[in-house]
């Protein structure tokens, strides 16, 4: 028999578990919740027609062509500043840099930049680029700020992959008479690329759905044409999302959850494309 | 002649090497010879491996690296008037484990030309069939040089790295332990080739198998602590040393 000891035992152990369970089902339900509701509003506004037509009455109608090539456009440019400096200071920090106060300082600097809230990004870009640099609200001041904003991703992500690569890689290189940038160059770099790829493609899909920072320095309100080069502001899909939803009256839902679900579709394609390029390379692996 | 047989290709003076505060090796003083096979043996710890390391600068990848005396290759102080890839394209390493990249055999093979910017498709080939052939592994992978190295045999990846190394066309080759990750067989082949080495280069061989220092080298040092104990003709080292820790070392008494 057991004691009454036992029993509330056996009985709060009970609860836990349903509590700790309840509380993993809610994380799950909250997803499908929220994913569920945007594919069941936006699949009917879903087409191609959708995806390659101008908006039209006032973004009451019509598609979002402006607004997914501006995206498509920021997030490209966003790599081109992003991939080569953060690669670059991955690079010095784990190649070059003896360890000392300088690369501690670098190391926090990087840390601090990641936790800025991306308003404060958006903020310094109009700032910086905008307003000093005479860029102007383009596509290069948004670029120029998000690539800053995902720098710290890149660079984290390309250290832990440089890491990655075994030391005996570049034992063997300097023993065969390879200078130390040679070395770099033909027996770490190409063998971090799989890992410097997947954490670029992290940051990019989170460049990708960012409203805050390209609200000052890009996004056009309403532009019935795509830009001609790289300082015409551009419209942007979460801003344009922003605008159908909050600044335009009468707007039918499944225009705002059609615009919800291209986003969202986009952002998680890249997250998926990353998964899938870091397990490819795990299983390739030969070290 | 500079180059004829037992000739000094490498001569140490009163070499000592600290990492950090940890005395490696004390005040070493001998000579490599030309086309000598020079074993060197010693328990663990005895500064064999870094002895090793001191000749072509590897030492220098350790940032608490520190050096005194001097190292000659050719009567050119190699610390001080050498550039370190000028040394390490003359004296190439052989390490303890295979480590090829993982590129192809090929790539591996060409790896130190290439660096040295040597691009010619025919130079390449033919630098790497003569490279692999004196390593004895060409007829084992001539049909798949582009097959990634790792799929190589450990013994295989063994001789891929002495072929790797000779590519560099150096003039003195190290092997640190080149056979302690392979079984009876790989190592009889590896130590053949090293016999074959003999002809056209000097060689100095750092391993923990005694046995194979009496098979294969003209001389043999002893180190224990980072002394060189004893230094003689490998015959005299395994049957008359003068020396009472030689003795116990080579007939298994400690170490």
């Amino acid at each position: 028999m057991t004691s009454r000891v036992e029993q509330r035992a056996v009985v709060a152990q009970g609860i836990a578990f349903a509590g700790l369970g309840a509380c993993t089902a809610l994380i799950v339900a909250v997803v499908v919740a929220v994913i569920g509701l945007i594919v069941v509003q936006g699949a009917p506004a879903l087409s191609w027609a959708f995806l390659t037509t101008m908006p039209a009455q006032g973004m009451r109608a019509g598609g979002i062509f402006p607004a997914l090539i501006g995206t498509l456009e920021l997030v490209g440019l966003t790599v081109l500043f992003a991939l080569p400096m953060g690669v670059a200071a991955a690079v010095y920090l784990t190649e070059y840099a003896r360890e000392s106060w300088f690369t501690r300082l670098v190391r926090l600097a990087i840390v601090n930049l990641s936790g800025v809230p991306s308003v404060v990004y958006g903020l310094f870009g109009l700032s910086l680029f905008v307003i000093f640099c005479r860029f102007g609200t383009s596509l290069l001041s948004g670029a120029l700020t998000l690539a800053i904003m995902i720098l710290p991703v890149v660079i984290t992500a390309s250290e832990e992959a440089l890491r990655s690569v075994p030391q005996s890689f570049r034992e063997v290189s300097h023993s065969l008479g390879a200078s130390h940038w040679q070395t770099v160059r033909h027996a770490v770099l190409p063998f971090a690329v799989p890992g410097i790829m997947t954490g670029t493609i992290l940051g990019i899909s989170r460049a990708a759905g960012e409203t805050a920072p390209i609200l000052f320095t890009v996004a056009a309100f309403y532009l019935p044409r795509l830009p001609q080069s790289v300082f015409d502001p551009a419209m942007a899909l979460p801003y344009h999302l922003y605008v159908i939803s909050t600044q335009v009256p009468n707007i039918p839902a499944h225009q705002r959850y059609g615009t919800a679900l291209v986003l969202l579709l986009l952002v998680l394609s890249m997250n998926l494309l990353a998964v899938l390029l870091r397990a490819r390379f795990r299983r390739k692996r030969q070290w | 002649m500079v180059n004829g047989p037992g000739t000094p290709r490498l001569a140490l003076r009163e070499w000592s090497v600290w990492y950090g505060t940890q005395q490696a090796l004390k005040s070493i003083t001998l000579d490599v010879r030309s086309r000598e096979i020079l074993g060197v043996i010693g328990p663990a710890n005895s500064g064999k491996t870094s002895f090793l390391r001191s000749l072509n600068r590897m030492n220098e990848m350790n940032p608490a690296f520190r050096y005194q005396g001097t190292i000659a290759l050719d009567g050119r102080d190699v610390y001080r008037t050498l550039d370190s890839q000028e040394v390490r394209r003359r004296i190439g390493i052989v390490f303890a484990l295979p480590l090829p990249l993982p590129v192809s055999i090929r790539d591996n093979v060409t790896y130190g030309p290439r660096m040295q910017g040597e691009r010619g498709r025919g130079r390449l080939a033919e630098l790497t069939e003569r490279s692999l052939r004196a390593a004895s592994l060409w007829d084992e992978v001539k049909d798949r040089l582009d097959v990634p190295a790792m799929k190589l045999s450990g013994g295989q990846q063994q001789r891929l790295c002495i072929a790797r190394t000779l590519a560099l066309q150096p003039e003195v080759i190290l092997f640190d332990e080149p056979c302690s990750g392979l079984d009876p067989i790989s190592t009889a082949k590896v130590e053949e080739t090293m016999l074959q080495l003999k002809a056209d280069y000097t060689l100095v061989l750092v391993t923990n198998n005694t046995k194979q220092a009496a098979r294969v080298s003209d001389r043999t040092a002893f180190f224990l602590m980072g002394e060189l104990v004893e230094l003689d003709r490998t015959g005299v080292i395994f049957a008359t040393p003068k020396d009472q820790r030689t003795n116990d070392y080579v007939t298994g008494r400690f170490g």
